[in-house]
């Protein structure tokens, strides 16, 4: 692309030619036998289908209802999680981090985009860009008020920053008004936003 | 490599700002795009520290200013390239012109993609013993490798406390180089704000990283 036009309107040009390099690259795969167009296609719609953040939301409406899980799964998040057969298979080394009124807890990755895929499927386009990147480990409450969230003066916030393997998910605190709830009706409260810990988890009866 | 991959702390890149409703991908190609990476480095074209340093090598104007499926496709066709799975003459062809090169687990179909959909386990036998223990006050390193590290700028010769032990892991600074696995002490090391950014820093927040037990000095 030629540098004029590098600063308006080029994003539909810029789209069809990288829109023609990734097609170019997968016949390119495909003819030399590496990948099946098939397999891509099985792999696009599991992620667009089967995993999401409603896998993580159901981890943590179980263990706001069940004390013997939640131990258990903030001793050893995958372990705990490889317990529920009805919920997405988790890897290894997912590390569950418990909100609680003295701290919060926040996760990043700085280098690139590391994210618990499994429990909340692929992350947000915000969540890889730089400007939470940048600043979640400098400002933390400058990013959280980005996101309308007001955390009191006095609380603990702790960022977590995905630098390896591990991975992070937020157990958020269940929201008051919800004694007596169902697992299925607390699920629905919990936001992806919530996990990653630039949100709280729904309030009963307040707009979604 | 100190390259500007490596955000933390960083100032300058304006609000977060989220998109209400996102779909999952944003046009078609990024989904393609996924599941390239996905199904190469599944049949073993590269490791994932691999993949991570070719985008970490992407020239810096380039990285900020592209999307990150667009550094995900960058980074792969050049990967892919150098590794000699693909040449510059197909790139531009946009056809093969040569038999593909053996993949170590050989073609991914869809037979396979039901493993992939669980993360690969990347902790490895203990070599030897920790060196540290939780609660053990360390120093980052005060290094600057050329290649790939996981240790981020804002946190080197700085002072943390170890919180957690992860076992031994895939050390990313060899594997990335393909230098093998060279399995180390995987720990939560957590950092006071005020250590890491002084006065700048909110005297409420902590950080944490994961380090690797070479990353790290007593302290």
């Amino acid at each position: 692309m030629s540098e004029h036009h590098h600063d308006h309107d080029h994003d539909h040009s810029e789209l069809s030619e990288t829109e023609l390099r990734v097609r170019a690259l997968e016949t390119i795969l495909t003819e030399k036998g590496y990948v099946e167009p098939a397999a891509l296609d099985a792999i696009i719609q599991a992620y667009e289908t089967k995993i999401g953040p409603h896998n993580g939301a159901r981890v943590v409406a179980k263990a706001w209802t069940d004390p013997a899980f939640k131990q258990a799964l903030l001793e050893d998040g995958s372990k705990a999680i490889g317990t529920l057969g009805h919920v997405s298979r988790v890897g290894d080394h997912l590390v569950v981090i418990e909100n609680t009124p003295a701290r919060h807890n926040m996760v990043v990755c700085t280098l690139c985009s590391c994210y618990p895929w499994e429990m909340l499927g692929l992350p947000p386009v915000w969540y890889k860009a730089a400007p939470y990147r940048s600043r979640a480990v400098k400002d933390p409450r400058g990013v959280l008020a980005d996101f309308d969230v007001t955390l009191p003066k006095d609380m603990e916030i702790r960022v977590w920053d995905s630098t390896a393997e591990t991975r992070f998910l937020v157990l958020p605190m269940r929201p008051a008004g919800t004694e007596g709830w169902s697992e299925e009706q607390l699920a629905e409260l919990v936001t992806r936003d919530s996990m990653i810990g630039t949100g709280f988890a729904k309030t009963p009866g307040a707009p979604s | 490599m100190n390259g500007v991959h490596d955000m933390g702390g960083m100032d300058g890149f304006g609000k977060v700002e989220a998109e209400p409703n996102e779909p999952v991908f944003h046009a078609a190609w990024e989904s393609r795009v996924l599941a390239m990476v996905r199904a190469m480095g599944a049949a073993g074209a590269f490791n994932i520290d691999t993949s991570r340093f070719y985008r970490e090598t992407i020239p810096p104007h380039v990285y900020l200013s592209s999307s990150y499926y667009k550094k995900w496709f960058l980074g792969l066709e050049e990967m892919l390239i150098e590794k000699g799975y693909l040449t510059r003459e197909e790139v531009a062809a946009g056809h093969a012109m040569q038999p593909g090169k053996a993949l170590k687990h050989g073609k991914f179909d869809v037979t396979q993609v039901e493993r992939i959909m669980v993360r690969g386990k990347f902790g490895r036998p203990a070599p030897a013993a920790a060196r540290f223990n939780i609660g053990d006050r360390v120093r980052a390193k005060n290094i600057h490798p050329t290649t790939h590290t996981r240790l981020p700028r804002y946190v080197r010769g700085h002072v943390g406390v170890v919180e957690l032990n992860h076992g031994c892991h895939v050390f990313p600074d060899s594997a990335a180089m393909e230098l093998g696995e060279n399995p180390q002490w995987l720990y939560t090391v957590v950092f006071e704000a005020s250590d890491l950014w002084g006065a700048d820093g909110d005297s409420t927040s902590k950080v944490s990283i994961d380090a690797f037990e070479p990353y790290l000095d007593p302290a």
